[in-house]
């Protein structure tokens, strides 16, 4: 970890332990964020086990080949984030800003593959959401309709969450463009790696559930 | 430099987890195919986890709270699906 101009905030006996108690907060956090996605992961599971030859035959619908690429820039998206605080750690700037730069690019480049496939499922019209019709060819279209529901549901509450992060590296980006604290900076990458990594994480799973049991 | 030849090396384990993931899809039916999907996307999040969230250098009080998060969403799934496999 750099060497920090400030000081550790007065509730603390130093920068170490003020360290410890910002990650063991962001690792809080996230678990209520895990707690989050698990309902809708529940959800999706008890029905999955309930229906599983139409959800199968609806996953098929499902455009396997854009979400295997968007898992992919989503791991790579990880990996600059990662070294994005390596760098920062290191006090190598124009590293870092590079790295973040990337992670960010990677970021929207995932949410237009998300946005053209939820465009090209729109006009199939696969899409029952806010009124939209729902015309489905396979077996039961009421479970199916279900099963875009999780969808659309578990994909977007993600996306939410990529947008958040999105802002949330732009202000990085003006921070570690500054290079004010270096300490400090260290420690801000840090908790976005974090929430990075979790975005990652809750991805595979997404992916997992939706996209590939489909036997 | 160790630590980034350490991340890349899991970026490239995971992309291969990540095509054992789809090949499985592909090829498997069944239990076998949910097996080795599901094998892989706890492998994946494993590795990210220890990884790039840093809990390979972490504390005993952070893993505690990493894995926390983990076993409440293990409460929450079994115990929902125990109510709908009994029934």
């Amino acid at each position: 970890m750099p060497t920090s101009n400030s000081e550790a905030a007065e509730q603390f006996d130093n920068l170490a332990q003020q360290r410890y108690a910002d990650l063991m907060g962001m690792w809080l956090f996230l678990a209520t964020e895990l707690l989050l996605f698990g309902g809708l992961f529940a959800g999706f599971i008890i029905f999955r086990v309930e229906y599983p030859q139409v959800f199968a035959e609806a996953a098929g619908h499902l455009d396997l080949t854009l979400g295997a690429i968007n898992t992919v820039i989503l791991l790579t998206s990880g990996l600059s984030m990662a070294l994005a605080e390596q760098a920062v750690i290191g006090e190598r700037r124009r590293l870092a800003l590079g790295l973040i730069t990337a992670t960010l690019i990677l970021a929207v480049i995932f949410l237009l593959i998300k946005g053209y496939e939820w465009h090209h499922e729109y006009s199939e019209q696969l899409m029952p959401v806010l009124g939209l019709p729902f015309e489905y060819s396979g077996d039961e279209p009421r479970v199916a309709r279900l099963f875009f529901n999780f969808y659309y549901s578990m994909t977007g509450l993600h996306a939410v969450h990529m947008l958040a992060g999105i802002g949330l590296l732009a202000v990085m980006l003006i921070l570690v463009g500054r290079w004010r604290d270096a300490g400090r900076q260290a420690r801000q990458v840090q908790i976005m790696g974090l929430y990075w990594a979790f975005v990652d994480v809750v991805w595979v799973f997404v992916f997992t559930l939706l996209y590939l049991l489909r036997t | 430099m160790m630590a980034y030849r350490t991340h890349v090396l899991v970026w490239l384990l995971l992309l291969a987890l990540l095509a054992v993931n789809i090949t499985a899809t592909l090829l498997l039916s069944g239990m076998m195919a949910y097996a080795v999907n599901l094998g892989s996307a706890f492998g994946m999040a494993a590795l990210i986890m220890t990884t790039f969230m840093g809990l390979h250098a972490a504390g005993g009080m952070l893993r505690l709270f990493a894995l926390g998060g983990w076993l409440w969403l293990a409460f929450l799934l079994f115990l929902t699906l125990a109510d709908f496999l009994a029934r």
